[in-house]
């Protein structure tokens, strides 16, 4: 399965998901998915038979709340059975609606409130220089998420202890609880930020899926590396992008007959 | 109850100018009025809660009431340094306000389940915690923390647990509130938990146990005087809380009654020392963390020598 079709699975059976559990976020898992089926598919050293194995690269993801995501790619790289995924926020499940380690074989840590992710990637990077390991530590923020403070504390600390084995991916879809981030807490030009911060700044398509491989690729970066990955909340579905409406609402009835009318058209 | 406390909060924001309202950039379609008809008392602060609480205290050292929302954990474990330094140390005029307590976000998972704040606030000196468990204790709570001058913490339940309404007179928020009379069981309950209380003492009326029921919607301070007279009158006292049993109400209880030993018995009913790990709608984490109206009713049968362990 190459990358365009893992996003693609990861958007419909997230619809299905979400439309079958009555959770939030699709908006937020949309904007993701091309990011996450990228490196699942051409990035991310990993192996599904041994989720433990010590040599893997490491992907946390710190916007927890778009877990389904890393959960369907999972499943799709052979991680977990299919009627495992399909528990996704029912009783008992331990799969909910935030990313949790806790019995999912592939799932480095749990997430849910934000700005935690980002630093535990910054710790793992640090000891993966200690023990002179090559693996590489992938860690995936908001743009909202960018309002923490520890955001910021990390970002100071990877660059000091020169983390250059860290790659922060920003899914900078411009908007994030109730309003776009410009109403909110401007950001301004978040790449001259990362930089002033003395990191490798790239950015790129978050939805173009040759820009993403190419810097993802790309191991050369002397200094902690920092994509802002340029993207649209609910990437896919016409009605679904940039409407707030979307990082709540499930999609029933027309919605969701109108929103796999549109992935059926978008399929690969 | 969300809805309750914020109507109530805008009509009092409506009459005074210096209440602010600050949130954690959630509470979506919340406080569309307030934002459209009082846009210079409403303030998002973003995602940045640690911010938010010390920018609530320079406001109010200058003046201002501020409320803060957010959700869940957010508004106490994410700043509680800024909660203990700022805040409490000030004597800030600052409101907590969350929503969601206990198992309210179910299904979002263990970062979203609100069950060590009340321990955790309890332990700061000069806040007071008020836990209301339906919406006439809501729109109270709004009234009496606006008030009141200095820090208080709001729990709020958030969904179909503590949306009804439980008639009442000559309301105290600072006593404890007889819900159901009884003689020699009684439950000391707080929050949104009590409808599984009501329907549990309901079952046990059946088997002839009765169960008085009394209510606290102020956690903090606590009512001494009501507790320690019903160490004398009853054999043995539950408390229940949607809360771990460790530092929560149920110990604030207990905490007064070893001042002085009296007859009674307590029985803390709560979350164990375990996080949930799995999913779930409210009932049904309710329900294996055994604090459902059935797992109510089997701790009491089972202290009053009607079932065995
Ligand atoms: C510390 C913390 N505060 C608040 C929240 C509630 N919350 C969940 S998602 C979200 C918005 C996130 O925006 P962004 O990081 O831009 O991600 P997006 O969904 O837009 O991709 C908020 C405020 C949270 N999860 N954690």
């Amino acid at each position: 399965m190459n990358s365009r079709e893992l996003a693609w699975e990861i958007r419909k059976k997230t619809l299905e998901i979400i439309h079958n559990s009555h959770s939030s976020h699709i908006a937020s898992i949309f904007s993701v998915a091309d990011i996450i089926a990228v490196l699942f598919s051409e990035i991310l050293k990993l192996d599904s038979k041994n989720p433990k194995w010590e040599k893997r690269d490491r992907l946390i993801l710190s916007k927890g709340h778009a877990g389904l995501a890393l959960y369907v790619a999972l499943q799709k790289k052979g991680f977990f059975d299919e009627k495992f995924l399909d528990t996704y926020c029912k009783d008992g499940s331990y799969l909910f609606g935030h990313v949790s380690y806790k019995n999912v074989p592939g799932v480095e840590v749990s997430s849910g409130s934000l700005g935690h992710g980002i630093c535990i990637a910054s710790g793992m990077a640090l000891a993966a220089k200690i023990n002179n390991q090559n693996h590489r530590i992938f860690t995936i923020i908001g743009d909202g998420e960018c309002d923490e403070g520890s955001v910021w504390e990390t970002a100071l600390f990877a660059n000091h202890y020169e983390l250059n084995n860290l790659i922060v991916i920003i899914d900078h879809n411009k908007m994030q609880s109730l309003d776009f981030c410009e109403n909110t807490i401007k950001l301004s030009n978040l790449a001259d930020k990362w930089k002033a911060f003395g990191w490798d700044v790239f950015e790129v398509d978050g939805h173009n899926h040759e820009e993403l491989k190419k810097v993802l690729q790309n191991t050369e970066n002397k200094k902690p590396k920092c994509i802002v990955a340029h993207t649209i909340k609910g990437k896919g579905v016409s009605f679904m992008e940039n409407n707030i409406l979307w990082h709540y609402r499930d999609p029933q009835d027309e919605h969701y007959l109108k929103a796999m009318e549109e992935l059926e058209k978008a399929k690969p | 109850m969300r809805e309750t406390f914020f109507t109530e909060l805008y009509e009092i924001a409506k009459k005074d100018k210096n209440v602010i309202l600050i949130t954690g950039d959630l509470g979506y379609g919340l406080f569309d009025k307030f934002r459209k008809d009082l846009s210079g008392q409403f303030i998002n602060a973003g995602i940045a809660e640690q911010n938010m609480i010390s920018i609530a205290t320079g406001m109010a050292l200058e003046g201002k009431k501020v409320f803060v929302y957010s959700i869940a954990n957010f508004p106490t474990f994410r700043c509680l340094e800024q909660i203990r330094n700022d805040v409490a140390y000030h004597k800030a005029n600052v409101k907590i306000i969350s929503a969601g307590v206990g198992f309210d976000y179910g299904t979002l998972g263990f970062s979203h389940h609100a069950t060590e704040d009340i321990a955790i606030i309890r332990a700061i000196p000069e806040i007071s915690i008020i836990s209301p468990c339906d919406l006439f204790e809501a729109k109270i709570a709004a009234e009496y923390s606006y008030k009141n001058n200095g820090p208080f913490y709001i729990r709020l339940g958030k969904g179909k647990n503590g949306n009804m309404e439980i008639k009442r007179n000559n309301f105290d928020i600072k006593k404890a509130f007889e819900i159901r009379k009884g003689k020699k069981i009684a439950m000391f309950t707080t929050g949104s938990i009590i409808n599984e209380v009501i329907k549990a003492t309901e079952n046990l009326q059946k088997q002839s146990i009765d169960v008085a029921i009394y209510n606290f919607a102020m956690i903090k301070p606590i009512d001494k005087e009501f507790i320690l007279d019903s160490m004398e009158k009853f054999d043995i006292i539950f408390t229940l809380e949607e809360h771990r049993i460790c530092g929560g109400f149920g110990s604030a209880v207990c905490e007064v009654a070893a001042e002085k030993s009296k007859k009674a018995r307590i029985i803390k009913i709560g979350l164990k020392d375990d996080f949930t790990f799995v999913s779930g709608s409210p009932d049904y984490l309710r329900h294996i963390n055994e604090i459902d109206s059935k797992g109510i009713e089997n701790i009491i049968l089972e202290y009053t020598g009607r079932k065995g362990k």
